[in-house]
């Protein structure tokens, strides 16, 4: 089954910014999926559209088979949000912006309340959960916005960058939390700046840029379609004369580092062997840049009238 | 939601019990600023106008000053209450941005509108029964029609809780929600019949008086209390019920449009 369905989806804003160009977007039952893109390409807005935050111009949206238009309260019943923005009382307590939460999707106060423990639990705010929330610090703050939207134990869950801003201990256990509920069988849609972040947690990625879905595919198959890495190389000793490194493109950055470029063809093992012959030693080696990263940034390059 | 995960009426009527407690939780987790300035005025209202200045008056329609002035007084704090909390309550959602935790959820749209307006009409009420409270220390308060008395209270401050939300849709900034108390409640209160009978006025301000809505609420208000009134109980009943029927569809229709509140 289908956990969203967009087809055609378009926003344009005051008549002239067209925010969403006509997207289709399928997201199957389960998936842990990456919605990405540069700073306004239209995340948002999707998001936004299929939470009912904003007003589409056109299109159609499905949530679990519920259109969001004329089966709205089904529809939202069936999904959780984490927007992007802080965007709770912060002069409530904790545990009743979590209990009122539920409230308004019908949960009765004596359920809330234990669900509120199990998620302020598992998020490691339950010590906090009498403190009102200005008081929290930015990822816990995060982590109730998280807690918040699972109060209605929805069947997708949409994060809109819920890693922004917070420190890497907290982005892995937040990894490792969004893992252990995806296994549980909810379907996660996810946006996010940090490609790794995408790498690691997606089983598929769709890229928006400018208002378009540019690519939707498998992160395997997106990554094979990666044409060369770039490597660096870190020497044990100074270099004397640059190394001959016939076939590979290889640039010297300083005396003891090496960035070469290795394009599907070819493998590590040829570099190794050639570097070797010239006496040359490899302290460490590491991938330039994140994988997704390099392609991202080449599926979303600006040209320069753009 | 049921074991389905169907969203019944049930589950509607939970999550307005949700919504109109936790407003009626906010009027009183702040009752500093909700409770206690309009009994601190309306006790020197009731000092200045009614006590000092109040007994070289005389009588007003057969009653001392005090007692004429006191449900006027009554339903002045009423109305500015309710316009004031719903105003206030809905464009804090809406600028702390907390309105979307209403707006992502299956509740109705009607409900989410009845769910502030209880809140308001709650406070409205309290701050009505506390004022009374503070008159009866200054003059006796007959109660000569009570049904008249409440259900005009309670359908006056629905009126101006309607009001606050439609004006809180449409305000972009915090000025926005002074202006209309400032500039038109006030004046319209103020020339309302509050602080004395339109019988006293020339023939053309009794006239320019009529086009005052609140001058039909405070009178009919009055009436319970005392039993007389400058207007006709059953037309203040229909201007009242008419505001309440075309705010109610303003406000529910601005709220299925999104107007304010989604982009």
């Amino acid at each position: 089954m289908k956990a969203l369905s967009i087809r055609n989806l378009t926003k344009t804003y005051h008549g002239t910014v067209h925010a969403l160009k006509g997207i289709d977007l399928d997201v199957e039952e389960g998936e842990f999926f990456a919605l990405l893109g540069p700073n306004g390409a239209g995340k948002t807005t999707a998001i936004g559209v299929i939470a009912s935050l904003v007003n589409k111009t056109a299109g159609h949206v499905e949530v679990f088979g519920h259109d969001i238009d004329h089966e709205f309260p089904l529809a939202k019943s069936c999904l959780g949000l984490v927007p992007q923005e802080i965007n709770f009382n912060q002069f409530e307590k904790i545990e009743d912006i979590c209990i009122n939460q539920a409230g308004f999707y019908g949960i009765p106060r004596r359920v809330a309340k234990q669900r509120a423990e199990k998620y302020l639990k598992q998020l490691s705010l339950w010590d906090k959960r009498r403190e009102i929330s200005r008081n929290l610090s930015g990822g816990m703050k995060r982590r109730l916005m998280i807690a918040r939207a699972l109060m209605h134990e929805p069947r997708l869950l949409i994060l809109d960058e819920p890693t922004a801003g917070v420190d890497i201990e907290i982005r892995r256990s937040m990894w490792t939390f969004l893992r252990q509920i995806n296994a549980e069988g909810v379907t996660i849609i996810l946006t996010t700046h940090y490609l790794e972040e995408a790498e690691t947690l997606c089983r598929r990625i769709a890229i928006i840029d400018h208002g378009k879905i540019v690519e939707d595919s498998s992160t395997k198959a997106l990554l094979a379609k990666l044409k060369s890495e770039t490597f660096v190389f870190n020497l044990r000793e100074p270099l004397a004369a640059p190394p001959r490194l016939n076939g590979y493109a290889a640039t010297q950055v300083d005396d003891t580092t090496l960035e070469i470029e290795i394009s599907k063809d070819q493998d590590v093992n040829g570099i190794f062997a050639m570097l070797s012959e010239q006496g040359i030693r490899v302290l460490s080696m590491r991938n330039k840049a994140n994988r997704l990263e390099e392609l991202f940034i080449r599926m979303t390059e600006r040209k320069p009238n753009e | 939601m049921s074991s389905e995960g169907i969203y019944t009426w049930r589950d509607s009527l939970v999550g307005f019990q949700t919504l109109a407690t936790k407003e009626v939780q906010r009027v009183l987790r702040i009752w500093v600023q909700t409770i206690v300035p309009p009994a601190i005025q309306m006790t020197l209202y009731f000092i200045i106008f009614g006590s000092l200045i109040g007994k070289r008056v005389g009588q007003m329609g057969g009653y001392s000053y005090m007692e004429y002035l006191a449900p006027g007084l009554i339903m002045m704090s009423v109305v500015m209450n309710s316009y004031t909390n719903s105003v206030s309550s809905f464009f804090g959602a809406k600028f702390g941005r907390h309105i979307e935790e209403l707006l992502v959820s299956p509740l109705p749209n009607v409900l989410i509108l009845l769910g502030y307006v209880a809140g308001s009409v709650c406070r409205g009420l309290l701050v009505g029964v506390l004022v009374a409270a503070i008159a009866t220390v200054f003059t006796h308060l007959p109660l000569t029609h009570p049904f008249i008395m409440v259900t005009v209270v309670l359908l006056t401050s629905t009126v101006f809780a309607l009001g606050g939300i439609i004006n809180a849709i449409f305000a972009q900034k915090f000025d926005d929600v002074t202006i209309i108390p400032t500039f038109v409640l006030t004046p319209l209160i103020y020339l309302g019949g509050v602080f004395y009978s339109i019988k006293l006025l020339s023939p053309t301000w009794q006239m320019a008086s009529k086009v005052d809505p609140i001058l039909y609420m405070v009178n009919a208000f009055r009436y319970g209390f005392l039993g007389v009134s400058d207007i006709s109980i059953g037309i203040a009943y229909g201007i009242i019920c008419t505001f309440i029927v075309v705010l109610f569809g303003v406000a529910l229709y601005l709220l299925n449009k999104g107007v304010g509140l989604r982009s």
